[in-house]
């Protein structure tokens, strides 16, 4: 068996409390046979020590003592799964505690997000949440997976009555486009495999439109996009390392750095210590320029043909607030984009005097230097950054710029 | 859309994603570290590290944990790898400090659990702020919800509840004096990928990770290797087998698997089939309980 061409889908998962996301996730797992033995027998011991009847497929995901202590899920996990068509890496996010800077963390890196909503309560506030997410963060596709089919009778107009809803609440939040499937977790129904319950639905199982959704799409077509993380003296020649986030570099392209603003050209690549013509994103590389420019950590190239990023030292952006600490206007933070940290004040968080945890936001900050940007919408990895305490080293707050955004009564 | 987007292969982006976390800590850290201990996850972060370097050396050193039951072959790989490479090692002895009298040997003559000790104080010693190790999250569930970039205390622990969280690529690894940072390049690999990455790459490995005849026993279900470090006991008798290891680690408690792989290709369809885990196949320290991983994790084990 060859598992070298395939690619990989990194998606995450959205639910409320008792929706049964740990029990999908599990299925998935268990129903693609991605568990192997010793693992099953695992949870099957414990399940049996505790005098449950059947494996409790929610113990293949909560790992950790106090999770299985109180039967909950407290932070992220990341779980890889394979079939012979595609690999996954799945961002197991808990509905408990924390919903939303969970979410938040695991739909940055992820190109899908299933949305789980309970049959039987249909689209609740949580939901909305997770939509809102989804589109603030701007995540390729998504699925609204309707759970617990098996307990409204498997009825089609249960189920369209739920995607209606949905419908609205994603058009209001610009959400382009979602892929609507019924599902029974418990039982089995439509997630690995094609459930014979519902004629009246004639789309794929889960795990099919996991294995056939478009990856990759972040396009090299895009400007692009290089930050420098780091200088590789070799002799008197200088290597500016880094990982190009978007767009393609060719030797001979002229470039601006920014924020300097200087301009060069590139006269070698080299790929992981192989010469090459060309370079693409997400790969990880290094360039030679033409002159002996001070180019350093925290610097991005660009090339000249395609759009420049904006230079700014006032920035706007949507924000969802991590941290239990509030936001306040007037805090100084650090804030990390790219490979550039520098020192901000709060300025404004849309007429409100603070943020508090899992809240999303409008945000204006002022920076001490000026910062090459772009807009989440048209370049994530330059339109995302983070906010950190400059005391505890904390993580603060997740960003999207927004340059389009009007700028906010203060 | 028409055309052909360039699209890296999956172990292109795991490579491309692990040389960006190597500089990352370049760029950030004043004392980073590799830990290193000739098995095939540090093997691989050495060669990656060589990658994203190039053609300058590996700005660290390098850190090896020796339990004092390691492999003599697998001694002198490191050896020979520290030497071609003209990198610094340190180590970290447990037998210095059983011979101090500052640990003692267990009843069950696993040495695993006493790493923590000398890893944590040599990290402090050398105050080293940024400390690589081979973790997959693949591995085993309390490792799942492990970070990228994971911040310990100044006594190295581990708290799961109060970890960062971690969005799009932006690490963050700041710290107080006294703290540091474990970082693991190799979080999004899975065992397979490990395997073919060093086929692709023609890694050479210790000999130990391919089938050879080898004087074992069986302990808990085990084959383990015949040594001195304390096996057999009575009543466990030794015989020649046709084994190879799936990990490395101290030999008191890690087993070896029966196997015919000889090559590369042989162990790659050997594992694509196996129905256990790496650890559940080789790690008799894991099974002590449920949350062994996650209690020496907590404690600074790596």
């Amino acid at each position: 068996m060859s598992t070298t061409t395939i690619d990989t889908l990194r998606f995450a998962t959205a639910g409320s409390v008792d929706d049964g996301k740990s029990t999908l996730v599990g299925r998935l797992l268990h129903d693609s046979k991605s568990i192997l033995t010793d693992q099953l027998e695992a949870v099957e011991r414990v399940s049996a020590d505790r005098g449950q009847a059947g494996p409790d497929l929610a113990l293949l995901t909560d790992g950790l003592r106090a999770e299985r202590e109180q039967g909950i899920t407290i932070d992220v996990a990341y779980r890889y799964f394979a079939t012979t068509r595609r690999r996954f890496i799945l961002a197991d996010t808990p509905g408990h505690v924390q919903y939303t800077r969970n979410m938040v963390t695991g739909a940055s890196t992820a190109e899908l997000a299933i949305v789980l909503v309970d049959a039987r309560n249909g689209v609740v506030e949580q939901t909305r949440r997770h939509a809102a997410v989804a589109a603030l963060l701007r995540v390729p596709h998504v699925v609204l997976a309707v759970n617990k089919m098996d307990l409204v009778g498997y009825a089609e107009r249960e189920f369209r009555r739920i995607v209606d809803d949905f419908t609205r609440h994603a058009d209001a939040l610009g959400l382009s486009g979602f892929t609507s499937i019924p599902v029974s977790a418990l039982v089995g129904d439509n997630v690995v495999d094609r459930s014979g319950r519902m004629d009246w639905y004639d789309g794929p199982a889960l795990l099919e439109f996991l294995e056939t959704v478009p990856v990759g799409a972040e396009a090299t077509d895009a400007p692009a996009r290089f930050p420098v993380q780091y200088v590789i003296r070799h002799g008197e020649v200088r290597h500016y390392a880094g990982q190009l986030v978007s767009g393609t570099l060719r030797v001979g392209d002229p470039v601006t750095v920014h924020p300097s603003g200087e301009t060069s050209e590139i006269t070698g690549i080299d790929v992981l210590g192989e010469t090459a013509e060309a370079a693409y994103a997400p790969q990880s590389i290094s360039v030679r320029l033409a002159d002996q420019r001070d180019v350093s950590r925290g610097d991005m190239i660009t090339t000249a043909a395609a759009g420049t990023p904006t230079l700014t030292r006032d920035v706007r952006a949507a924000v969802c607030h991590l941290a239990e600490r509030p936001l306040s206007v007037g805090d100084r933070v650090l804030l990390r984009h790219t490979t550039r940290t520098v020192k901000a004040v709060v300025k404004d968080l849309g007429g409100h005097p603070e943020l508090t945890t899992n809240d999303l936001g409008r945000i204006v900050l002022r920076t001490a230097e000026p910062l090459a940007v772009d807009d989440y919408a048209a370049v994530r990895r330059t339109g995302s950054f983070i906010l950190v305490d400059p005391v505890d080293g904390a993580t603060l707050t997740a960003g999207m710029v927004d340059l389009s955004s009007p700028p906010t009564t203060g | 859309m028409t055309g052909t987007p360039y699209t890296l292969s999956h172990l292109d982006a795991l490579e491309s994603e692990a040389v960006h976390i190597f500089r990352e800590v370049a760029g950030e850290f004043e004392r980073p570290v590799v830990l290193f201990s000739g098995g095939k996850d540090s093997i691989v972060m050495l060669h990656l590290a060589l990658k994203a370097f190039a053609p300058a050396a590996v700005p660290f050193s390098l850190l090896h944990v020796d339990t004092g039951h390691n492999f003599p072959e697998v001694l002198d790989y490191r050896d020979r790898t520290v030497a071609r490479h003209g990198l610094r090692l340190h180590v970290a002895s447990v037998q210095d400090y059983i011979d101090r009298g500052v640990l003692r040997e267990r009843p069950d003559g696993t040495r695993n659990p006493l790493q923590t000790v000398p890893l944590t104080e040599k990290i402090q010693a050398e105050k080293f702020d940024a400390v690589f190790g081979g973790g997959r999250r693949d591995e085993e569930k309390a490792r799942a919800k492990e970070r990228v970039f994971s911040l310990r205390d100044e006594f190295s622990q581990w708290d799961p509840r109060r970890q960062r969280p971690e969005l799009w690529n932006l690490y963050n690894g700041r710290h107080a004096p006294g703290e540091h940072v474990r970082v693991f390049p190799l979080s999004n690999w899975t065992e397979l990928d490990v395997w073919q990455y060093i086929a692709r790459e023609g890694i050479e490995l210790p000999e130990i990770y391919f089938a050879h005849e080898r004087e074992v026993f069986r302990r808990a279900g085990m084959w383990l290797t015949a040594g001195e470090w304390g096996g057999p006991k009575d009543g466990e008798t030794v015989e020649k087998r046709q084994v190879r290891y799936r990990t490395v680690g101290d030999m008191s408690c890690t087993g070896a698997v029966d196997s015919d792989a000889v090559t590369l290709d042989q162990v790659i369809t050997e594992i694509a089939a196996s129905r256990l885990t790496e650890r559940g196949a080789t790690r008799a320290d894991d099974k002590m309980s449920e949350a062994a991983m996650e209690d020496r994790k907590r404690e600074g084990y790596f």
